[in-house]
């Protein structure tokens, strides 16, 4: 190949690239107006709407005195939320564990045994935990224990896909060595891969805990019960001021609990 | 009689790749045995066969006249407990201090729960140390294993191994990660652990070098068959070349002597 076909052919490659680049952009301004057509979004209204938005929220979502008044019931519902996410969190932590370990590659039974626990836990992932909420309410009716599995069954398939993948990433190597001194499952299990995850696990639990207190409020609005039901009860009295209350102190719970957490982790790590 | 009999041993990887093809060798007590070969060729995988990591699809084998081509439960756990194993990548739960890794050497005598919990006698801690102390590792005993160099690591390796108390030592690829320097150690130390105890040792090694002059005898594998198994002295420098299949001057070990 000579030097000019070789230049003419890198220089294909470039005009390629911006030709890529170009049509890109175009579809995805042409999806943009056919979703605003149809939907009838108007970009311009909803800008402009803004401030008005804004005023709206500094007038009425403002803590007044009296919502400060109801601070003393809204932390105590709150401590009860976060109660309930870290208990639902570490049950469902245990059980995950155990399922995980049925369904990494290197400590898995049987591979159908294995792919039974994948398509376990995605299921129970990916039904929304509201939607389970709804559907428990029909057996537990506006009751706690709505709350407590609604939260529990998406904790539990979303913490054994991530205890599956932390399982396989620590332990093949040291799985291997200690199956070849002779040490039985269980002991592969305490002394191998609890040690070489459990930093990885405790991140994950935590992460959890955090995402559920998030989930709890919405859930307690549907169940009546904790934070949630708070939230439910100052807003249909229109009493936006207790309301946003409500939300900020939830805010102030996990940015404390994000804080804290980081610093356990950098411990643990 | 010969405290390793390996017959016609054959194994496939899913009907499909075959690592090794009716092998047969055996390894006489005491004795400090290398296996040479190119990647690929089933080294690993014969190790692996020995200690039952890898059930072999045909053949026997016999470890101290005992069939064990087959045994389950608390027998393989028995002769597990009797060959020890060293790794390429040291393979130590990188989170627990040595003296736990090197305690880990016991599990396989223990109890489920006793085992699980991490219960260990003193006569056992003892000897741990007593081991740490042989390796040169007395200092580094309540570290974490990622602190750790990587000779260092293998010394821990080794250290598992010995609590073992094995008779067999299965050494796959103990020096390829290693530096010069930290290769020799290594080396030394599984040579005077086979003086010194008499344990058996049965090393797979990419560099041919450092099996002509710590093993008294050679086991050569090409494509999953022995294609040499003699005194390491005998081996010839066409041997090696017909073991990794390559024509004069296409290996490392040539660039030297050509100087």
């Amino acid at each position: 190949m000579t030097e000019g076909t070789k230049a003419s052919k890198s220089l294909s490659v470039f005009s390629r690239r911006k030709r890529v680049y170009t049509v890109t952009i175009l579809c995805v301004l042409a999806l943009f107006f056919f979703a605003s057509a149809v939907t009838r979004y108007d970009p311009s209204a909803g800008l402009a709407a803004l401030p008005r938005a804004f005023l709206w929220i500094v007038s009425n979502l403002v803590p007044d005195e009296k919502a400060l008044t109801r601070l003393p019931n809204i932390l105590k519902k709150l401590t009860e939320t976060a109660l309930l996410s870290v208990a639902v969190t570490v049950t469902a932590a245990v059980f995950a564990f155990f399922f995980s370990l049925m369904g990494s590659k290197t400590t898995r039974p049987s591979e159908p045994a294995a792919k039974a626990v994948r398509i376990t836990a995605a299921f129970f992932r990916n039904v929304p935990d509201v939607v389970w909420a709804i559907l428990l309410m029909f057996s537990f009716g506006q009751n706690i224990l709505t709350g407590f599995f609604a939260l529990f069954f998406t904790t539990f398939g979303m913490l054994t896909r991530a205890f599956i993948e932390t399982v396989d990433e620590v332990s093949a190597d040291c799985v291997e060595a200690l199956h070849a001194t002779g040490a039985t499952y269980m002991q592969t299990v305490f002394q191998g891969i609890v040690p070489s995850s459990v930093s990885e696990i405790l991140t994950w639990v935590l992460f959890m805990i955090e995402t559920n207190i998030r989930s709890s409020t919405l859930i307690g609005i549907l169940t009546g019960t904790g934070i949630g039901y708070l939230f439910d009860l100052y807003y249909k009295r229109l009493d936006y001021a207790s309301a946003s209350l409500v939300v900020l102190s939830i805010v102030v719970l996990v940015i404390v609990l994000e804080t804290i957490t980081g610093k356990i982790r950098k411990v643990i790590l | 009689m010969a405290l390793l009999e390996v017959k016609n041993l054959s194994k496939t990887y899913d009907n499909v790749t075959t690592a090794l093809q009716d092998i047969s060798l055996s390894v006489e007590e005491g004795e400090f045995v290398s296996v040479i070969g190119p990647s690929g060729a089933g080294k690993s995988t014969l190790l692996r066969s020995i200690n039952r990591l890898v059930d072999a699809s045909q053949g026997t084998i016999l470890f101290d006249g005992q069939d064990i081509t087959r045994v389950k439960g608390k027998e393989l756990r028995r002769v597990r407990t009797k060959t020890g194993m060293i790794f390429q990548h040291y393979n130590l739960v990188n989170r627990l201090s040595v003296i736990e890794n090197v305690l880990h050497g016991r599990l396989g005598y223990k109890s489920a729960l006793s085992g699980s919990v991490g219960y260990y006698t003193e006569g056992e801690k003892e000897q741990a140390f007593v081991i740490l102390s042989k390796l040169g590792l007395t200092e580094q005993a309540y570290k974490r294993c990622d602190e750790l160099s990587g000779g260092q690591k293998q010394r821990v390796g080794i250290a598992r191994a010995l609590m073992q108390e094995p008779r067999l030592i299965l050494c796959d690829e103990p020096i390829a990660s290693l530096d010069p320097g930290s290769s020799k150690v290594i080396m030394d130390y599984l040579r005077e652990i086979n003086k010194t105890m008499k344990i058996t040792c049965l090393v797979n090694l990419h560099q041919v070098e450092v099996a002509v002059r710590y093993s008294e005898r050679i086991i050569g594998i090409t494509g999953g068959t022995v294609v040499y198994d003699g005194p390491a002295g005998e081996l010839s420098e066409r041997m090696i070349h017909s073991i990794y299949q390559s024509a004069e001057g296409g290996l490392i070990t040539d660039v030297r002597e050509r100087q």
